[in-house]
């Protein structure tokens, strides 16, 4: 991991495809978290895989990758699955976190990323096939709308390790998506819970979509990967908060909820070099 | 193996659930009996023409396209229960399915380039419905599921044995004989090759033709159709204008423009009393910028009426550019694609802005039919239908290309019926060193982005037709489907040539939109000349005419000027993005001429003076007929029963809830939501705002992601006074920038924009309209020192119908802007905030009820005058410096502007947003004149009114601000109780009397609700 971390920033690797759209303010939220942010398209690292090599961090963003065809990231997953899951893998086995919002979180399922090996269990060769699905929604369209969120106190996520305890009207997240049921087996969503890699529900109040047991978040089982239907990354400063103008300053002090997962992925991408 | 077409569907598992299905079980139920079905099922068909194997095959399904979580395949069709059918829909042959090149793309990395290059690839929709027969779904399809404009509706599983081709027209070189033909056959020509060119400027073209003593080719025809459609040239409102108004205009009220037409710049009265206004744009919208530019705000303006869209500066580094377009033919005809290009062509437009500028916000304002309305003429689709699929295709378009819609509306009016209004909007951010680009000769002409096919001919010429019942038949070829994927493509590489390390790989930049290649190469080529090589673009399909090439307005697709030496650069980033791009020809000749090639021959030559000076422009006669207007503004909706003179205040209750719920006011959510108004981050004021969603006035975002200098986006639309359309433009000029201010934009940095839609303009009483309307944009440009920047015009909006009658719509003028808001600290919300805060009214109240809702709702007209609110010019700029002012003194705890159903409306709104009660004094608000009604003074719709919430120790600070300007306190906000807050009106007429605000929040958010 040698031309991983320039100095105090560790660099972030941010996927691009066609059709994908958050990667500008994916790429903000880590530059805003201490992280250098760069942009590469997925043709590129598929034709030269070791470039996943250089970073310390992923973000594998949302938007509608080759226009959500098929069924939500149905397409760039085939694509990962294909030229890139190898790279990917073994990046998550040598500690780099990953988050994937939205249309990656769609992705990841698809592509055998998440949620990933049981504990103690090496990622496969060949990408598994999904055991977790992201369906249409349960009214039958696209939503945008901020929701509240609460995270599993057995959750082994990295990305949300220690928020806690703040102001429950800034314990919100925004999504905006049109296919984000959460639907798994019985066993497997278990098997989930009991591993500890539920790393995010909605809260019963703001449950649009319909998941099963409210996820809206999974993590794998090192807890470095990250996949959720909300976008933290465009809740990294306060005034993008619905309501912020009528929060009180000292409510919008520290950082946004958004922000510190980011902050959590670039602490422990800057302790995992030293 | 021979190529066959292979047959793959895939179902949903029944415990993953069909959303989808359930929604058709939702709409069906309005339909009659005969067509709701018991049972719905719901499955995606993909059709693959090419050699596989079977083994192939099952893995393209069963890994690819079947999710093994909640879908299964079928290879070949599963055969439907006893009492089921099976409805297909499917995209026409021709028709894009952009679905189909993403599968494409994903079954070429399963089972290798090689052998994916054969595939073919088709996508369509498999019902299953039990309980109907085969004809009842075919027409259950038909209204809810298909449109026979792209799609073929089938009664069983659909598996043709190969897929159509294109069909090879002989190449020729084709004249169209006209010098010898006399008026009435060229005005047939005009017609029958859907020219849609007037007999002068036929005529024009006929001596044209005859001083070069030959006979026209067809692709010069066409070409010159297209850039002298009213579409492209805009030849009605640059035409010199004769207009007429009665001569006691004044003592009635109005305002007359023979009067002031010495203070009016190109305008000078003739003999018979007429004003000859010499091009009518130039003198009254552009006017007011170039005024307001010579005052100063030229180090502001940066770009205006020039290019794609107007350009205005930022902050040192950064320019912000804004365009607004109409969609409203294709819209009428196939709402979901032609609302979905509409979005696509605008976003094009800011694409194509100067050295091309990112596009970051947009907006969107429909005007419709209403719900209500019981049938439709022949020829129509349902306005809710129209509604419905006009929000899918901005949903799908805007979502996909990943630019937030972040304001906009939608005016219900059933003169809307045949001819809707899809107004898309777009706001894009630039470098300063990026707001101008030319072509210079030696340049290539590199076009990016999607294929060239048969699609969206006659696009410009239709547009700037009337519609009439069998315009669905012969225009079908005028609609596009998008594919947002291509153009979002196309953008990234576009940006990435404008930011290249070598610097802007382009001299120039352009969008393909109406009229094709004709219209892009013929403007960037105005000045220079080009020699196009038609042969050279990418076609969707084989077997397209050189003509077809040349006028096709197929989607997605930008052409730029790019010296020879950095083409292989362009080159290289559209391949790394996964672009299409050619080299069409070369930018330059000796005789500033347009030549066409097609390999060796010469299919076309015109020169550039002629296509862009040559077309005629007659003076046109304009006649202002105030009692015609009257008549055709019309008063309360149809069907509304005119109520009886409210008298106690459970009336005027009863009056707001009802206000509240009408569709022009009542909460947009189910449209709003379906956008991601969220993405790229930017968002500072969302469209809803406060804890219960409130209805915001304008949207803020940050143009510089790192900066908290925010860019303020509203809208102004007042086509409830269109008995005076200059009345009308002032008080949409004035709502707008109400808007705007109300959320911290500074008054003295709005840039706005016209847009004009009108029915026919060939009647002079239209015409006549027009020029009020442009006038108002003359006055209240200057008066509130908002200059145009751009702007738009479609001028032939009515619809005939097959029984001969034709409805016009209502003169529509959409005002968008937006405004620098110098930090996003100023950003103010109309949310309530704290009990025991004052409510502020800012500006005066008259009892003027003319074009309320208030009337619209079948209220009672003589609880005021039937006469128009009025914009005072002094004044309402005056109003909202002041209001600016306040904001900026952190004064303002929230602001709402007080518009659409009168200012109790609007305090009720502010109250419920924040979740609060309400006292209003009805007997403070401050009047003009005696003996305005309390009705009056709840639901007029006066414009140049804010209402403020202010802290009880802020309001002498309040007072000093606003010495000069009418303003009371009018009430304060208060405390919810357990059931929520309490809105209490005290009146002078009717004493003193409470409502829980529920009651209005529910009519609001279930008004217009889906």
């Amino acid at each position: 991991m040698t031309d991983a971390n320039h100095g105090d920033a560790p660099r972030a690797l941010i996927i691009t495809a066609p059709g994908i759209n958050c990667d500008g303010e994916l790429s903000l939220a880590f530059r805003e978290a201490g992280a250098t942010p760069t942009s590469v398209l997925l043709s590129d690292l598929i034709d030269r895989p070791a470039i996943v090599d250089d970073f310390a961090l992923i973000g594998l963003p949302g938007g509608f990758s080759y226009g959500d065809d098929g069924g939500a990231g149905r397409v760039l997953a085939q694509l990962i699955r294909k030229g890139l899951y190898g790279a990917l893998s073994a990046a998550i086995d040598r500690g780099v976190p990953m988050i994937a919002p939205c249309n990656g979180f769609q992705i990841a399922v698809q592509a055998g990323l998440l949620p990933g090996p049981g504990n103690g269990e090496n990622w496969p060769e060949v990408p598994s096939r999904p055991i977790v699905a992201l369906a249409p929604n349960e009214a039958g369209r696209f939503r945008d709308d901020w929701t509240g969120f609460e995270i599993p106190s057995e959750s082994r996520c990295i990305w949300t390790a220690g928020i806690e305890g703040i102001d429950p009207a800034v314990m919100v997240l925004p999504s905006a998506h049109g296919e984000g049921r959460f639907v798994a087996a019985p066993d497997v969503l278990a098997d989930l819970d009991r591993s500890g890699r539920i790393a995010l529900r909605y809260t019963a109040r703001d449950h649009f979509n319909g998941s099963q047991d409210r996820v809206a978040g999974i993590c794998d089982a090192s807890g470095l990967v990250f996949g959720l239907m909300p976008h933290p990354e465009r809740y990294t400063r306060w005034s993008q908060h619905p309501t912020w103008t009528r929060l009180d300053p000292s409510v919008r002090s520290g950082d946004t909820p958004g922000l510190m997962m980011f902050k959590n992925a670039v602490r422990f991408a800057l302790a995992a070099v030293d | 193996m021979t190529a066959t077409v292979h047959r793959i569907e895939i179902h949903r598992r029944p415990e993953a659930g069909d959303p989808t299905a359930d929604a058709i079980r939702r709409d069906a139920a309005g339909l009659p009996d005969a067509l709701v079905p018991s049972s719905v099922h719901c499955a995606a068909v993909y059709l693959l023409e090419g050699s596989l194997a079977d083994a192939e095959l099952l893995r393209i399904a069963e890994e690819l396209l079947a999710d093994p979580v909640m879908q299964s395949a079928v290879i070949g069709a599963a055969t439907p229960e006893p009492g089921q059918v099976v409805i297909e829909v499917h995209p026409l042959p021709g028709v894009m399915d952009p679905a189909a090149a993403s599968i494409a793309t994903a079954i070429a990395a399963m089972v290798g380039e090689d052998r994916a290059s054969g595939i073919v690839v088709r996508t369509g929709r498999r019902y299953t419905f039990g309980g109907i027969d085969a004809e009842a779904g075919r027409e259950l399809a038909t209204r809810l599921l298909a449109n026979p404009v792209i799609h073929a509706i089938h009664t069983e599983p659909y598996q043709p044995s190969s897929f159509p081709v294109g069909h090879h027209q002989p190449f020729e070189v084709r004249d169209v004989p006209l010098c010898e033909l006399d008026a009435p056959s060229l005005e047939r020509l005009s017609r029958e090759a859907h020219l849609f060119l007037s007999l002068d400027e036929m005529l024009a073209i006929q001596s044209h033709y005859r001083s070069l003593e030959r006979e026209p080719r067809e692709i010069e025809l066409e070409t010159l159709a297209q850039t002298w459609s009213e579409h492209c040239v805009h030849k009605t409102l640059k035409a010199t204008i004769d207009y007429h108004e009665p001569a006691d205009l004044s003592d009635r009220g109005a305002v007359s423009i023979r009067e002031s037409a010495g203070n009016r710049p190109g305008h000078s009265l003739g003999a018979d009393g007429s004003v000859r206004i010499d091009n009518l744009l130039k003198s009254t919208v552009a006017a007011a910028t170039h005024r307001l530019m010579a005052e100063g705000l030229d180090d502001w303006c940066l770009s205006v009426f020039v290019d794609n869209a107007g350009i205005v500066a930022f902050d040192e580094d950064t320019a912000v550019c804004m365009k607004v377009e109409t969609h409203n033919h294709p819209s009428a005809i196939e709402p979901y694609g032609g609302a979905a290009t509409g979005i696509g062509g605008c976003i094009r437009d800011i694409m194509g802005t100067g050295l091309a500028a990112k596009p970051i916000a947009a907006t969107n304002v429909f005007c419709v039919g209403t719900d209500a309305a019981p049938s439709v003429p022949n020829g129509c689709l349902h306005p809710h239908r129209i509604l419905g699929e006009v929000v899918g295709g901005v949903r799908d378009y805007g979502n996909r290309m990943g630019i937030p819609i972040v304001n906009g509306g939608v005016w219900f009016d059933d003169r809307y019926i045949g001819n809707p209004l899809v107004y898309c909007g777009c706001v894009g951010v630039m470098p300063r060193t990026a707001i101008e680009g030319d072509a210079i000769p030696g340049d290539r002409i590199i076009a990016m982005g999607g294929r060239t096919g048969r699609d969206g001919i006659h696009g410009a010429t239709f547009s700037s037709a009337e519609l009439t019942d069998t315009h669905a038949d012969e225009f079908s070829h005028a609609v596009q489907i998008g594919n947002a994927i291509t153009e979002k493509v196309t953008l990234d590489a576009v940006l990435a040539a404008r930011d290249h390390v070598d610097g802007c790989l382009f001299t120039a930049i352009t969008d393909c939109g109406a009229g094709g290649f004709s219209s892009a190469v013929g403007e960037m080529g105005e000045k220079i000349g080009a020699i196009v090589q038609l042969e050279q673009a990418p076609l969707k399909y084989d077997g397209l005419t050189p003509v077809e090439v040349w006028i096709s307005e197929a989607q997605e697709r930008m052409v730029l000027a790019v010296p020879a030496e950095k083409v292989a650069k362009i080159a290289a980033i559209c391949e790394g993005h996964g672009v299409e791009w050619c080299d069409l020809g070369v930018f330059g000749t000796p005789g500033r001429e347009l030549i066409l090639r097609w390999d060796e021959v010469e299919v076309g030559r015109i020169g550039m003076e002629f296509l862009h000076d040559g077309v005629p422009m007659p003076v046109r006669k304009a006649v202002w007929d105030p009692e015609w207007a009257a008549l055709e503004a019309g008063g309360e909706d149809p069907g509304v029963e005119p109520q009886p003179k409210i008298a106690d205040i459970a009336g005027l209750f009863d009056a707001a809830a009802q206000l509240l719920g009408h569709p022009n006011l009542a909460s947009k959510a189910w449209i709003v939501r379906q956008y991601d108004h969220e993405v790229q981050g930017g968002s500072v004021v969302k469209p809803f705002v406060g804890p219960n969603a409130g209805p915001g006035d304008a949207a803020i975002v940050r143009p510089v992601p790192t900066s908290p200098k925010g860019l303020a986006i509203g809208n102004g639309l007042a086509t409830g006074l269109a008995r005076d359309p200059y009345e009308m433009g002032l008080a949409a000029i004035d709502e707008c920038v109400r808007n705007m201010v109300c959320v911290g934009a500074d008054p003295s940095r709005i840039a706005i924009l016209d847009n004009f839609c009108w029915p026919s303009c060939d009647d002079p009483r239209n015409l006549g309209s027009l020029v009020r309307a442009a006038e108002a944009c003359l006055d209240g440009g200057i008066a509130y020192g908002t200059p145009f920047i751009s702007g738009k015009d479609s001028l032939n909006n009515q619809f005939t119908t097959d029984e001969g009658l034709t409805i016009r719509i209502p003169p529509t003028l959409l005002i968008s802007g937006m405004g620098i808001v110098e930090d996003e600290s100023l950003a103010t919300t109309m949310d309530a905030k704290r009990p025991g805060n004052r409510l502020v009214l800012i500006g005066e109240t008259t009892d003027r009820l003319g074009g309320s809702h208030f009337i619209r709702i079948g209220g009672d007209a003589l609880s005021g005058r039937d006469e128009l609110p009025t914009v005072d010019l002094e004044r309402g700029p005056r109003t909202a410096t002041a209001v600016h002012a306040a904001i900026k003194q952190g004064l303002v705890r929230s602001a709402h502007d007080a518009s659409e159903g009168g200012l109790l409306v609007a305090a009720i709104e502010m109250a419920f947003a924040g979740g609060l009660g309400v006292d209003v004094q009805l007997d403070m608000v401050p009047v003009r004149g005696d003996g305005v009604s309390d009705v009056a003074r709840a639901f007029a719709e006066d414009p140049c009114r804010y209402l403020l919430e202010v802290k009880e120790g802020d309001l002498d600070a309040i007072a000093t601000i606003f010495d000069g300007i009418p303003h009371a306190v009018i009430g304060r906000f208060t405390e919810a109780g357990p059931d929520g807050g309490e809105v209490v009106i005290s009146s002078g007429e009717f004493g003193v009397s409470s409502e829980l605000a529920d009651r209005f929040r529910n009519a609001w958010e279930k008004g217009c609700d889906r």
